[in-house]
């Protein structure tokens, strides 16, 4: 009897899956505000610990079904790769700016392209540098895991048009993972220290660190009201790794070290 | 109606993925080339320049609102899909880059505030 309605309950849980996330997320996030409230006083933000369980649920998830999309490939939580997948992540993004200020953007352009090259260029140069650290020698496989420190997708782009070993390019994509990661957790912590309280912060900021996923939680985090601009620049990151990554960079580590 | 704002983000999103698409075959690169910030540009252009505020009636505010109060959950739920084990099985280069990349870049912050002039605005100031 007990068994039947489990696996009733189961069933429809899985042929629902987009509503089953809305209820598990609203169930995770009435959670996290309660230890956010309860354990930390609320010094730490209920988004932060949010953030910072699901990243841990989805590791676990990892190493029980091997597979690669976190808690979404248990049948049951399905819907939570739908809420989560690029396409409500970039909506939701669109969505931010209404209210923001066109002007702010406009002001502050020139120094979000600025920090889009430095982001770009700093992340592939400390991705070349560990590398080197760790006994790389051949520029290409250099060239891919500097590219995979920019972004997991500029480092497979990178790969590919270099024609680097997949080892290579599976190593350059988990760095660029750690980074996102790296930023969802640490940016609520590091915010107040590094002055990123302003639209012109947020804008430097997404365009140093560019990873959308990361910026986008991490600043959740910080303060809702500053996503818009931090996620604006962070958008270009991508797409300018993948235009300098292969060439002037790639040409730059040939100049080096070739 | 909610559907007209929602509507205009979805139509803002189309237009931008495809300006940025185009982008990307003119400068020769695989990807998609900032669409989401063009998607941004385009729906703040309509919503801020284009349409004035009066002339969006708050039925059609909150098929936009919304979605920026579903953003959080979104966030969570695609934490929750991140495929986290694989970027810790990466090892010592993975988590040792990705650390230092975002160390390195975040230290820079104060810096370029600093040289591109150091002009505050707070985020209640907008309009």
């Amino acid at each position: 009897m007990m068994r039947t309605v489990l696996s009733y309950i189961e069933e429809l849980l899985i042929s629902n899956d987009l509503v089953t996330s809305f209820l598990v997320v609203g169930i995770c996030t009435l959670f996290a505000s309660q230890i956010s409230k309860r354990l930390f006083k609320g010094r730490v933000h209920a988004s932060a610990i949010a953030i910072a369980l699901a990243l841990l649920a989805s590791g676990l998830a990892g190493a029980v079904t091997g597979g690669s999309k976190g808690v979404a490939d248990l049948p049951v939580l399905s819907g939570i790769g739908i809420l989560g997948s690029s396409m409500f992540r970039d909506f939701a993004i669109v969505s931010t700016v209404y209210g923001a200020s066109f002007s702010e953007f406009k002001k502050c352009g020139l120094t979000g392209g600025i920090s889009l090259f430095a982001g770009v260029i700093t992340s592939y140069f400390v991705g070349v540098a560990v590398a080197l650290a760790m006994g790389y020698r051949d520029v290409t496989s250099l060239a891919t895991l500097g590219a995979g420190t920019v972004t997991f997708i500029v480092g497979p782009v990178t790969g590919a048009a270099l024609g680097a070993d997949s080892v290579v390019i599976a190593l350059g994509i988990a760095a660029g993972l750690i980074k996102s990661i790296v930023v969802m957790v640490i940016t609520p912590f590091v915010a107040k220290r590094i002055g990123l309280t302003t639209p012109k912060t947020a804008m430097i900021y997404g365009g140093l660190v560019g990873s959308v996923s990361g910026i986008s939680a991490g600043l959740t985090a910080v303060d809702p009201e500053l996503v818009p601009y931090g996620a604006m620049t962070a958008t270009f990151y991508t797409g300018l790794g993948c235009l300098l990554c292969p060439s002037i960079l790639y040409g730059a580590a040939c100049l080096i070290f070739g | 109606m909610i559907i007209y704002g929602t509507a205009m983000v979805a139509f803002c999103y189309f237009a931008g993925s495809i300006i940025g698409e185009l982008l990307g075959k003119v400068l020769g690169v695989s990807a998609n080339v900032g669409g989401v910030g063009f998607a941004m540009l385009l729906l703040l252009l309509v919503t801020e320049r284009i349409l004035p505020e009066q002339k969006i009636r708050p039925a059609t505010k909150q098929g936009i609102t919304y979605w920026q109060g579903m953003y959080l959950s979104v966030t969570i739920a695609m934490a929750a899909s991140q495929n986290v084990f694989q970027a810790l099985k990466g090892g010592m280069f993975a988590i040792l880059a990705g650390v230092l990349a975002v160390g390195v870049s975040i230290s820079l912050i104060p810096l370029i505030n600093r040289l591109t002039g150091d002009r505050q605005f707070k985020t209640g100031e907008r309009t």
